[in-house]
């Protein structure tokens, strides 16, 4: 049984027919946004985040049809921000393999809405991130980076 | 003159493609329309296949093909990713009409969509007459119920194996008088250590995708660590030559030796070859967990001894070690636990023995560590015992008797450790942690009590001997560079460190050597990316092929100056004459000479082998902090100190001793594959087999005691795995300092630690 749903992907309103067992993030996938990354299937990993209506979801365990009439944000609707985020990364040699990235960076700069007048500390930062698993790094690459790029973002505003 | 980029912290030179989510990796260029390739598993332990139905499945709208153990070609071969002749048994089919665990493959499915193979695979009917399974590796060998009966079983090597006593190796191996040293011993500790498989559990699962190109080959696209031993895994598997396949692996999502396993490309190659059409196979994470590669479980006897000054005599060690329904990685593995736990210490004798079974579940491969991380464990455990048993401080028993650089090492093949910082290593972390201060307990405000301990390590650098790199360097003609390598780059920075090294030698920057890695077709032979192999072998490589390709820039500027190739230098632009630097021809002008009415190529390989392996060496101290009513343990600080010879980059080595550190912090306190009585694995996802997370650990602070490796590259020894080995041990011995309770099985969980508080108190 498919169903058809309206949505707006990184901008742009989509119309599509889904299977009604079907997950966000195959058929993000599928729309050709391969920053979308599967990694464990069971909400514990936090690759596939992506966002709807600016908030993150795990779009391993939303279903596709949820996305009807809502706004959905992947990484490619977040190229400029991604790159300079990145080159934070990048100066830690925290992207490793790479493969959690897209799932972190989204998550990152999502909590950057979330602080609009002060950078998080370190401990917020952990927190926040505690659900996207990240194998090569060991996880203080990340938290250099993202405090290094928190407080440069907040001495520039 | 470009500035040198050794020791820098340059960008990896992918950093953006993945930092932003661009499409490089194996399922993202996938060709639209491939065949989906699905596996149905064996649901039992050991079992024979009666038979199977497939025609109910065949009927799916979309299923495309089924194909059974009937289908596939009956010459045995190994996935193991290790140079031939491998010392892996020869011991798999594609499909085999014996399962051997729960979760050995029985049938493959390829269609058209994921739905039709998911319903394809539940239609598929199939009788087994199950047969006793061997769940308990204690008592596999000389069982009556034999793993690999079969008459074409076979091994290449020499390495102690035997079907018929369900042996995939043994051996031992001693130098020295170990009984009249252990007699001469005043203090001997003797103790059993544990070890439990762990998953590499790389974020990126298993996956491959296939197609025949434009002249009739086998194109495989897959998320490997070694390009070229697929190709010689699927020659033999398949039954078609080599020079019929091309293997290409694009950014890969993580290996750790996972994927120095052929784990999933024989399925989609073999339907690609049979139906001509493309097809791929995604591991999901519960294929991952259940059928991979997971370290070795290892039971470990540990005796050492030392005089009344506290030297040692002996060391002894023996392996027992789970290879499971396969042999994959086991001679070799269980080589390592005495090979590099032993020679951390100087003892006049020492003896190493080993049995490596067969059994009933998954088959292990290569994990990080690679037998070293079980070994350490053991060795690094039972040093403090033996300490604590003298009454001396663990930290001074192990600067007393560690091995110095110039030393040679007995149980190390007989090899002298040329570079060797371990003592700096030491006193550096003691001084970080707080030893004098923290050592043994404290017991804090809120009544947790945190203990202190710590552990020596070292690893390998490449397998002496066997391993080769190879790395190629063409001139492009604007005056750039293409270096074209064998290696995996699999997110530990290889493409960019072999890269820095290529831009050093040739005087120019990083951003002029564009890199293209792991294509059998385009890349010079390398062994692959594992056994710490890369920077230490390729970087070699990469040394030689850059003096030689220097050789060739100013043989033909010198001849474009009209002079001898003595006469001229080369600054990375420009040839020049040494006596006049105005004669000069700039790097771009020779490279259009080369191409036009040259009989020169501008380009040269160079292979690198080592008849040694030096080992980096490193020290791991933990501070946990332990809730005595709960059990919760938490490790709230880690410091380590590594010398890994000279550090190429330091962003990278960082990272990588950061990340091996974490994992070996989940190895010692959370990471176990957990089997039911019927042999079902029950931390088949990343519900049940936890990870660690950020909030899991408190601080990981690495410092660097640089050695200057003189057969290495710029100096530089290997990082990759030395730095997964010294959290089990540590945590351990912290925990012991902590609560007075040796843990000698790993993980060390809540429940077990707080098992053990009640049975201390007596409740």
């Amino acid at each position: 049984m498919e169903y058809p749903i309206t949505f707006t992907l990184n901008g742009v309103k989509r119309s599509v027919s889904v299977p009604a067992d079907r997950y966000l993030l195959e058929q993000l996938r599928e729309m050709g946004c391969k920053s979308v990354k599967r990694g464990c299937e069971t909400s514990g990993c936090g690759l596939c985040t992506v966002w709807m209506d600016g908030k993150p979801v795990l779009s391993c365990t939303v279903l596709a049809v949820r996305a009807d009439g809502h706004q959905i944000t992947t990484l490619e609707g977040l190229q400029p921000e991604a790159k300079i985020l990145g080159g934070y990364l990048a100066d830690e040699g925290g992207e490793q393999c790479g493969y959690c990235a897209p799932g972190l960076m989204m998550t990152l700069l999502a909590m950057e809405r979330e602080y609009p007048d002060r950078a998080p500390t370190e401990a917020e930062i952990r927190h926040y991130l505690e659900g996207n698993l990240c194998r090569c790094s060991g996880y203080e690459s990340h938290i250099r980076a993202a405090v290094a790029y928190f407080q440069d973002k907040r001495e520039v505003k | 003159m470009s500035k040198s980029y050794m020791g820098s912290r340059t960008r990896k030179k992918d950093w953006e493609a993945l930092t932003t989510g661009q499409p490089v990796y194996t399922d993202d260029i996938a060709p639209v329309g491939c065949l989906v390739v699905k596996l149905l598993r064996s649901p039992h332990a050991h079992a024979r296949i009666q038979s199977i139905r497939t025609d109910l499945a065949m009927k799916v709208p979309g299923v495309v093909a089924v194909y059974t153990w009937e289908d596939v070609p009956q010459e045995r071969f190994t996935l193991a990713g290790q140079t031939y002749p491998e010392p892996s048994a020869y011991d798999r089919l594609i499909l085999d009409r014996e399962v051997r665990f729960v979760g050995d493959p029985v049938a493959i499915v390829a269609a058209e969509t994921e739905e039709a193979a998911d319903k394809a695979l539940r239609l598929i009917k199939v009788q087994y007459e199950l047969l006793p399974a061997v769940l308990d590796y204690h008592t596999a060998k000389d069982n009556e119920t034999l793993i690999h009966p079969e008459e074409n079983w076979h091994c290449l090597c020499p390495v102690g194996a035997d079907n018929h006593r369900n042996l995939a190796a043994s051996g031992s191996c001693e130098e020295g008088d170990v009984e009249k040293a252990f007699a001469e011993s005043k203090w001997v500790v003797e103790e059993t250590y544990h070890t439990k498989a762990c998953q590499q559990a790389m974020m990126e699962t298993f996956r491959t995708w296939c197609q025949m190109d434009a002249y009739g080959r086998l194109t495989v696209v897959s998320s490997t660590q070694i390009v070229f031993h697929v190709r010689r895994i699927l020659s033999n598997a398949l039954g078609i030559p080599k020079s019929r396949i091309r293997v290409v692996k694009p950014r890969i999502g993580g290996g750790f030796g996972a994927k120095q396993t052929s784990v999933s490309e024989i399925y989609p190659a073999f339907v690609t070859l049979k139906t001509g059409r493309p097809s791929k196979i995604i591991f999901s994470r519960y294929e991952s967990q259940i059928a991979s590669s997971p370290r070795h479980e290892m039971e470990l006897r540990v005796k050492i001894g030392a005089d009344e000054a506290g030297n040692l005599k002996a060391i002894e060690v023996y392996t027992l070690s789970n290879t499971g329904a396969y042999a994959e990685h086991g001679p070799t593995t269980v080589g390592l636990s005495g090979h590099k736990s032993i020679p951390l210490y100087r003892s006049e004798a020492f003896r190493f023995s080993y049995d490596v079974v067969y059994t009933n579940q998954m088959s292990a491969g290569a994990y990080r560590g690679y037998g070293a991380t079980q070994g350490i464990f053991a060795v690094e455990s039972a040093i403090d015992e033996l300490a604590h048993k003298m009454g001396v401080d663990p930290a001074a028993l192990r600067m007393q008797n560690m091995v110095r650089q110039g030393d040679r090492m007995p149980a190390y093949y007989g090899e002298i450790s040329l570079s060797n910082t371990m003592d700096q290593c030491l006193q550096k972390v003691k001084e970080a942690i707080g030893w004098e201060e923290k050592y043994p307990r404290r017991v804090m405000p809120d009544g947790h009590i945190r203990g202190v301990g710590l552990s020596l390590d070292m690893q390998g650098s490449g397998i002496s001997g066997v391993d080769v790199g190879s790395v190629t360097l063409r001139v492009s003609d604007d005056g750039g560079y293409t270096m074209l390598l064998g290696c995996a780059d699999m997110g530990t920075g290889c493409d960019t460190i072999l890269a820095q090294m290529a831009a050093d030698m040739l005087n120019c920057p990083i951003e002029s050597i564009a890199v293209l890695s792991g294509d059998t077709d385009a890349s010079p032979y390398d062994s692959g990316s594992y056994a710490s192999s890369t920077t230490y072998i390729t970087g070699m490589a990469c040394v030689k092929c850059c003096k030689e390709l220097t050789g060739k820039i100013l043989s033909y500027g010198a001849e474009m100056l009209s002079c001898q190739p003595e006469e001229v230098e080369f600054d990375g632009e420009y040839v020049f004459k040494t006596e006049d630097p105005a004669q000069k021809v700039s790097l771009r002008e020779i490279s259009y000479k080369a191409e036009s009415g040259s009989g020169k190529a501008l380009e040269a390989t160079a292979s690198h082998y080592s008849p040694t392996s030096p080992p980096p060496y490193m020290v791991g101290a933990a501070e946990v902090d332990i809730d005595p009513e709960t059990g919760k343990l938490q490790v709230v600080q880690y410091e380590a100190a590594v010398d890994c010879g000279t550090v190429v980059n330091e962003n990278l080595a960082r990272v990588q001793a950061e990340g091996g550190i974490l994992q070996g912090i989940g190895m010692a306190t959370m990471e176990d594959v957990i089997y039911d009585q019927k042999g079902r694995d029950m931390s088949n996802s990343f519900m049940q087999y936890r990870l660690p997370t950020k909030e899991d650990f408190g601080k990981i602070h690495v410092q660097f005691c640089p050695s200057y490796e003189p057969s290495g590259p710029f100096g530089a020894k290997s990082i990759g795995e030395v730095v997964i080995n010294t959290p089990s041990p540590a945590i351990a011995n912290a925990v012991y300092n902590a609560i007075g309770i040796r843990f000698r099985e790993l993980p060390i969980t809540a429940e077990k630690i707080l098992l053990a508080l009640n049975e201390k108190d007596g409740k």
